[in-house]
């Protein structure tokens, strides 16, 4: 839409006014996602307001900012999880790979194989262990045989570092689970399908900090496969886990770097004032 | 550093403010040190030289009791960005400070041995050198409690002049005892105490590094540091009073 953006440098803050420049996290590598001037709105409500942004495969991006700042609204843009909400309005550009994720072609089930989502609460289907990685490669076809599927199933699981626990009883209840168990089966579930971005919502806000303490190494490994996005209420958790680190507030992007120096080092008063714990 | 604005948890700010206090008092008790080392020499008062090596433990106290905070209010407030740049500054400072008050009781620990030294022309560049030299001091650590990044510039620029004395003394003392040799023994004492003094001044240095850190969350930039002298007795010099 616009020929002539500009780029930031990383850790750059984002000057609003400026809406023609997007956040940009690296000169090299090209943008998984990128987004373009998006607004969201609930209704007459403005929840969003010309957010643009790229996201990385070779990094973790963490949204942070306080309730209601819009992280999570945006984050639901990304594989058009705010569809399912009549009143819910997107504009701008979302694309992956360059393609428009809000294009009246694309199949919003085929994307949301794409751009997976984990969220807050482990939600496992009400299924054994192994339906629950198995029922995502079936309906999109992605399994030739019952050989293939259990190789997935197996895969899945071990990339969620699930396997060693779970391998003498798939055909337990997923719901049989421990929180943190049952948190990894979803992202098992996510990966199974063969993603090329995961979207996960305060994947650990429901854990303990052991159960968290595996996530966070999951997505650590998991980095470079996937693209991966996370909203974190926890500064620590996006301090550690994440390289990129976008602060969102009142429906802004108020600042986008490296996650080293918007913890070090933040350029936005505010950034500064909510990650030190002066906001409001 | 921060605009003033307080933390959310009022304890935090407790402790930073408890902190800051600490390291203002360290900061007092080594300039002091350095105007009573001086003044001791200057009137070969025995009693004030050793009031100044006495004095030294309560900054090294002081110094163990900023570490201690700074060590636990990391661990239980874990602070970022300006915060934790304040802390890792405080953590630095109360160090280089603590060692400033060691130079001062090494050179109040001469006092009795340059009693007779009066007659030594270098000595009488000793106090203006000290003077400047406590006035960084004292400025490094303003420059903390007001954050400010230019004044912690400005001091690393005058560190020069404290730079220059010391070496215009080092000649002097040097001259002396070529002229003197029965009097070299004494002209090494204040040689020790002119190059204590540049010491002094380089650790004020140290402290506006950590202060402009702090402020900016940059380094300071090099060319405001200026180069310290070295001549091949420095090194020498620097080993007797380590």
């Amino acid at each position: 839409m616009h020929e002539d953006q500009k780029t930031l440098e990383p850790s750059e803050s984002v000057n609003m006014t400026d809406a023609a420049t997007p956040a940009k996290t690296s000169e090299s590598a090209t943008p998984k996602m990128t987004a373009r001037h998006v607004d969201v709105f609930y209704g007459d409500k403005q929840a969003i307001n010309d957010v643009s942004i790229d996201v990385n495969m070779d990094s973790v991006t963490a949204f942070i900012g306080p309730s209601g700042c819009g992280k999570s609204t945006f984050l639901r843009c990304m594989n058009r999880m705010n569809d399912t909400i009549p009143i819910a309005r997107v504009n701008g550009e979302i694309k992956l790979e360059g393609e428009d994720i809000y294009a009246s072609k694309m199949d919003v089930v085929q994307l949301r194989a794409r751009v997976g989502m984990v969220f807050q609460k482990p939600n496992p289907f009400p299924k054994s262990i192994y339906d629950n990685i198995a029922y995502g490669p079936r309906i999109h076809g992605l399994a030739t045989g019952k050989e293939d599927l259990d190789e997935i199933v197996e895969s899945s699981l071990q990339r969620a570092g699930l396997w060693g626990e779970v391998k003498d009883r798939l055909q337990d209840s997923g719901t049989a689970l421990s929180g943190g168990q049952q948190q990894r089966l979803c992202i098992a579930r996510a990966i199974a399908v063969d993603p090329e971005v995961i979207l996960m919502d305060e994947p650990c806000s429901a854990l303990d900090p052991i159960a968290t303490a595996k996530i966070e190494e999951l997505i650590h490994e998991l980095r470079g496969k996937y693209a991966i996005v996370i909203v974190t209420h926890n500064m620590q958790q996006a301090a550690r886990v994440s390289q990129k680190t976008a602060f969102f507030h009142l429906g802004t992007l108020v600042e986008y770097g490296d996650t080293t120096d918007i913890f070090t080092n933040p350029r936005e008063e505010k950034t500064r004032d909510y990650i030190t714990g002066r906001y409001g | 550093m921060n605009s003033g604005t307080e933390h959310t948890v009022k304890a935090f700010d407790s402790d930073i403010n408890e902190l800051r206090g600490m390291v203002a008092e360290i900061g007092g008790r080594s300039e002091q040190a350095i105007a009573k080392a001086m003044r001791a020499l200057e009137k070969s008062d025995l009693d004030l030289a050793a009031e100044v090596v006495r004095e030294d433990k309560l900054i090294d106290d002081l110094e163990k009791r900023i570490d201690e905070l700074t060590f636990q209010t990391i661990a239980l407030r874990a602070p970022m960005a300006d915060d934790l740049r304040e802390l890792i500054a405080t953590f630095k400072i109360s160090g280089v400070v603590e060692r400033i008050g060691d130079y001062a009781k090494n050179i109040a620990k001469r006092v009795p041995l340059v009693t007779q030294t009066h007659r030594l022309r270098p000595i009488s560049l000793l106090p203006s050198m000290s003077k400047i030299a406590s006035e960084l001091v004292r400025d490094s650590l303003d420059a903390f409690a007001r954050r400010d990044a230019e004044l912690a510039m400005e001091v690393n620029r005058r560190d020069q002049i404290v730079d220059d004395f010391y070496n215009s003394i080092f000649r002097a003392v040097i001259t002396h005892m070529i002229e003197n040799p029965k009097e070299i023994g004494e002209a090494a004492h204040l040689l020790f105490i002119a190059k204590n003094l540049e010491r002094i001044g380089d650790h004020a240095t140290n402290v506006a590094e950590m202060v402009y850190f702090a402020a900016t969350g940059e380094p300071m930039p090099e060319r405001t540091r200026g180069e310290n002298p070295t001549t091949p007795l420095d090194e020498a010099l620097e080993d007797e009073i380590d």
